[in-house]
């Protein structure tokens, strides 16, 4: 059972306090949008082994969407931040740098 | 014979004198006794039979991993099967009973299967099913049937209680011998908040038996005063009776507390079950002996030699007189010196190994112990029990050199650490060559949240076989516990052991090493599941490489103790027949829990009335007490109907539907979501969760609404109010309220972030109620108030008001097609103003009404239900709802994927309503039947119904349903085929069936 950290409470969440809303950072793609594009929003999803971008909710606490940035492989969690940001903290993305040099992960990396 | 031996029995105490039954037979035992220690006292060496052959079985060995020692224990509502007799604590009355066998212990029909043996080799079930089907039906299945399984189910609710338990603490540590007692020493020095729990009543673990010496004490006395050095640390917690089960992600472990098993006359909770976080945790599980593969190692009084130890010292109880010793180590030596100490006999110790001069081995030598190097067992003789055993040399095909009379044979093939709680969140495995085991490899351990190891590996379970180098072991891994877990006090110096110099052992996977089939097939690996060395051979030569293929086609390991004693002994007979090395065959998974635990203690608080909180409406009582016949909806109870008197539900349905269009009825409507959506751009954010156009709503107005995902799928729908120009309230479906709540939550917070609205549920701040029928604005008027006329408040039109001096909003709305108030007062009230309805409409002919009728008065007026009509697969579209789908908006959610074109294919099913050509109502769920058949030679289908009723105000069967081209073949007969094989057919028609012009609501 995971813990993360909510960013807005400051607490350490087990993940029964938690509900996983899967993928980060999905650009939403509506009226007026191609076919593929928007088949691609809807139902392709990134499913790396290793860095991983994901949406959670602290749905037992403060009710507050967050995002983590964690490995698929080894659980380790590298940080967890606002879901109302586009991109990754720079910060965050230069400590998974130094854990895991030369990650890439859809555009960011 | 296994009897008490006078002297002796560490755990026990004599004076104390306990009376249990075992199959009916009364037996005495003292406290501090095992049930298998006492029923060795009485010479009871049959506990069971094994599964597949039926085989009498005796124990094996003295704790957790004892597979054959299983019984049925209590009765009635503490009835309990496969309690594990090894460590079940001895209690005055204890009454137990064997299991798997027909129909005594002594005499078993089923150990014929065992004359078949050559008939059920490894893969028996994977053959037979392979087999023709009437075969398999009439022959394999009614005999498998029969002697599968063991114990028995319990019949009755069980009696006991269970409870959870949370800790948080800084390492936990499981496994109370000296490695967990010195990793808690030395993680208690430092500061660090320690939580160390033992699986068995006592501390100390296996060390006093083996006669320990540490920091000059003797193992007892060491144990007890650690111990209490430990409880006089207030950051340091000891449990007994509570085993580790299990390691899971980021330091989460289980661990299992049996409170009153030992004394259930006890108050209080049965088995309690921890959840623990823990930053850092120690496993100091310690090792299991492994047995040794001769014929006949499964006749009772093979027993492991450690095992053989533990019962002579700890209660003073021998399994035989006179004992073979046979071994590929030093540490079974101890076994015999302790057995010749205690004045019983020991033939002979049979070492596999060609030399042996250790300490140990010396000692035996000088007590006048024969020691026969180099020899093995060629088979044991005896049946039910042993009576010698013939030997031979190990490096032979088996050849018998000479018969030794004996009638108990102590057995070891060297030790194999614990690694369970090691591998279940990951931690990787080492093979070592020396000890012939698994162990730890401590640079790869699970790994946290912070991508560092959280568990450490102490003492045996982490391959330290000797008491000295166990304390180090275990010292160390406590203080790096620890540190990692933030503690920075001194851990001081650690204890030390003494340890006679023992040599090595020797890896003997086969007794004798050329041994002929027929020995092999006499060898048993796991004795629960009766898998022998021939059986895993067989495997290995019809193709399984693999040890997880392996274990599934022999059952090796599979049984309730999940192969203890069997793994390693396997792993290594496959390797052989496979010519691999033991460390490229692996090891199959370790799998949480360590050993069973009660289902009771999973569930713990959560059954009965606390399983799942229900919620109830502020009426729910005086339903209650007024027939309300109940069911589920999302965690509500709502009445299905209110019965009266003799009436069957289905005529209490009809007559409330009746009543509700000639007279007045009343709908306890409070479950119906409430949500408040509130801001500059609450208009702006409901346009695009509605398909509709909220904005446009007007103060004091209510509107229709539906939902859909970003799928295009219907998700919900409710009437919305427009209360000012910054709020509206958003009725939601009885069920959808939290998940409404959750969605718009969802799409406010991480796509529309800067919009300023704000959502709050107020489900349950208010009660609600539906006053519907002819009679509605009568009673109304009569309760007095606010004013409720047409022309004061017309058809969606909501207001402020008191009626009857209730504070109450209500909202002209109608899902009956009848004239219809719903009215909303605070919760508080709701009992209260319930109750002045029914009295001031008495004289209307009031009567309460359930969700059915709800369902059959929408039904008769065509309105869809959400979750009737709609499945996640239905759009707007399907069911005819274009109105409500805005076309001047630019976007809302759905509306990009209605426009994909698997969602406008012309052929989607589409909303109808179906009349039955004879009255009869159509089976829910029924299909309606085209031409033809698809590719599987199935019916072709063209419709199905969605929902059915007989409707009172038409006196017939209606129904809606999904059908293709439905609405362009208005008059057309279908066909709906019945389970029962006749069939029943319905007109196709408008799905309004009733006051199509809605004259009956707009008045
Ligand atoms: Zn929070």
């Amino acid at each position: 059972m995971l813990t993360l950290e909510c960013p807005y409470c400051s607490i350490q969440a087990d993940e029964t306090e938690l509900h996983a809303g899967g993928e980060a950072h999905l650009k939403r793609e509506t009226v007026g949008s191609l076919d593929n594009d928007f088949e691609d929003y809807l139902f392709m999803r990134e499913n790396p082994k290793g860095v991983h971008f994901e949406r959670w909710r602290h749905v037992a606490g403060c009710g507050k969407w967050f995002h983590a940035a964690r490995c698929t492989m080894t659980l380790e969690v590298f940080g967890t931040y606002s879901a109302q940001t586009l991109a990754p903290p720079k910060d965050l993305r230069e400590k998974i740098s130094t854990k895991r040099p030369g990650w890439t992960w859809r555009a960011f990396s | 014979m296994s009897t008490r031996l006078a002297t002796a029995g560490r755990l026990l105490d004599r004076a104390s004198t306990m009376e249990f039954t075992f199959n009916g037979k009364r037996m005495q035992g003292h406290e501090g006794d095992t049930l298998a220690s006492a029923l060795l006292a009485n010479d009871q060496m049959l506990v069971g039979r094994s599964f597949k052959y039926h085989r009498p079985r005796g124990l094996v060995a003295s704790g957790a991993e004892e597979p054959n020692g299983l019984v049925n224990m209590g009765a009635g509502a503490f009835f309990e099967p496969n309690q594990r007799i090894t460590t079940t604590e001895l209690f005055e009355g204890l009454a137990a009973e064997s299991q798997n066998h027909w129909p005594s212990l002594e005499f078993d029909v089923g150990a014929v299967n065992a004359k078949l043996s050559r008939f059920m080799p490894a893969g028996f079930y994977y053959k037979m099913f392979i087999h023709p089907r009437p075969l398999w039906k009439h022959v394999y299945e009614p005999f498998i049937r029969k002697a599968a399984g063991l114990g028995r189910a319990p019949t009755e609710m069980d009696g006991s209680s269970y409870e959870h338990f949370y800790a948080h603490v800084d390492v936990l540590i499981t496994g109370g011998g000296i490695a967990g007692l010195a990793a808690a020493l030395a993680a208690g020095r430092a500061g660090a908040d320690v939580l160390l729990v033992e699986q068995t009543a006592h501390w100390g673990g296996r060390a006093p038996v083996d006669g320990a010496q540490i920091d000059g004490l003797d193992g007892d006395t060491w144990v007890k005063e650690t111990v209490q050095a430990l409880e006089s640390m207030d950051n340091v917690t000891l449990r007994n009776r509570t085993m580790g089960t299990g390691v899971y992600d980021h330091g989460y472990a289980l661990a299992y507390e049996r409170l009153t098993d030992h004394a259930p006359d006890q108050d209080g909770p049965r088995h309690r079950l921890w959840r623990i976080r823990a930053r850092q945790i120690v496993t100091a599980t310690g090792s299991i002996e492994r047995p040794l593969s001769f014929a006949g190692n499964d006749i009772p009084g093979v027993m492991l030699a450690g095992a053989v130890r533990d019962y002579a010292v700890n209660f003073g109880v021998s399994l035989g007189d006179r004992t073979v010793v046979v071994t590929n180590n030093d540490d079974a030596y101890r076994t015999a010196i302790t057995l010749k100490d205690a004045g019983l006999d020991v033939p002979v110790i049979l070492d596999a190994r060609p030399t042996a001069d250790g300490s140990l081995v010396q000692q035996a030598r000088e007590m006048g112990i024969r020691v026969a190097l180099g020899k093995g067992i060629a088979h044991v003789n005896g049946a039910k029990r042993v009576t010698g055993v013939s030997i031979c040399l190990q490096a032979g095909e088996g050849s018998e050199i000479e018969e030794i009379a004996c009638d108990a044979v102590a057995m070891s093939g060297g030790w194999s650490p614990v690694v369970h709680l090691w591998s279940h969140c990951g931690g990787k495995l080492i093979w070592d060559d020396a000890q012939s085991h698994f162990r730890p490899d401590a640079s790869r351990p699970p790994l946290g949240a912070d991508g560092l190891g959280f568990v450490v590996p102490a003492g045996a379970a982490n391959g330290a076989m000797s008491t000295a180098e166990v304390l180090v072991d275990a010292f160390q891994a406590g203080a790096a516990a620890a540190k990692a877990a933030g503690a920075t006090g001194k851990t001081g110096r650690g204890p030390t052991g003494d340890t006679p110099k023992e040599e090595p052992m020797a890896p003997v996977w086969l007794m004798p090493q050329g041994a002929s089939y027929k020995l092999r097939s006499k060898m048993w690996l796991d004795y629960q599941n009766d898998v022998k060395v021939s059986d895993v051979q067989l495997a290995a030569r019809e193709g399984y490489e693999s040890v997880e293929h392996t274990k599934r086609y022999t059952t090796l390991g599979m049984a309730t103790d999940q192969g203890k004693l069997s793994n390693i002994n396997g792993l290594a007979t496959l390797a052989g027949a496979l010519n691999a090395p033991i460390p490229a065959v692996g090891t199959t998974t370790f799998r949480p829990p360590y050993t069973p635990i009660s289902m009771g203690a999973i569930g713990g608080e959560a059954r009965g009335e606390l399983f799942q909180p229900l919620h109830k409406t502020p009426m729910h009582d005086w339903h209650d007490a007024n027939g309300a016949d109940w069911e589920p909806v999302g965690h509500w109870r709502r009445a299905y109907a209110f019965v009266r008197g003799a009436e069957t539900v289905e005529q209490a349905v009809q007559r409330e539907v009746t009543n509700t269009r000639e007279n007045l009825g009343l709908l306890d409507a409070s479950t119906l979501g409430k949500l408040i959506v509130r801001g500059p751009d609450a208009g702006k954010f409901l346009d695009m969760l509605y398909t509709n156009m909220m904005s446009t709503l007007k103060p004091g107005r209510c509107r229709y609404g539906l939902m859909c995902t970003e799928n295009g799928f219907l998700s919900d729908d409710g009437v919305v109010a427009r209360i000012d120009d910054d709020t509206f309230l958003c009725h939601t479906t009885t069920g959808g309220a939290d998940r409404i709540y959750a969605h718009m939550e969802e799409w406010l917070q991480t796509e529309w972030w800067d919009w300023q609205v704000y959502v709050t549920n107020v489900t349950e701040q208010f009660a609600q109620v539906a006053v519907v029928g002819p009679n509605a604005r009568k009673v109304l008027e009569k309760l007095g108030g606010m004013d409720v006329s047409a022309e004061a408040l017309s058809f969606m039109d909501w207001a402020d008001g008191t009626i009857g001096g209730f504070d109450c909003r209500v909202y002209r709305i109608s899902f009956s097609g009848e004239l219809s108030f719903e009215i909303a007062v605070p919760a508080s009230q709701g009992r209260a103003f319930w109750d002045a309805l029914l009295e001031a409409g008495a004289e209307f002919g009031v009567m309460p009404y359930g969700t059915e009728c709800l369902h059959i008065m929408r039904a008769e007026k065509g309105f869809i239900m959400i979750g009737d009509e709609t499945d996640g697969t239905v759009i707007p579209q399907d069911l005819g709802l274009h109105w409500a789908i805005s076309k001047k908006k630019d976007d809302f959610l759905g509306k990009r994927a209605q426009e994909r074109d698997h969602m406008t294919d012309p052929t989607r099913w589409q909303l109808v309503g179906l009349e039955t050509t004879d009255g009869s109502v159509i089976p829910d769920g029924a299909y309606a039947v085209g031409e033809g058949v698809n590719e599987n030679g199935q019916r072709n289908t063209q419709g199905r119904v969605t929902s059915t009723y007989h409707s009172p105000t038409l006196g017939r069967g209606i129904a809606m349903g999904l059908v293709l081209h439905g609405p362009d073949r208005m008059g057309e007969v279908i066909e709906f085929p019945k389970v029962d094989g006749t069939s029943v057919k319905a007109k196709i028609v408008n799905p309004v069936f009733f006051d199509p012009e809605g004259e009956k609501q707009n008045v």
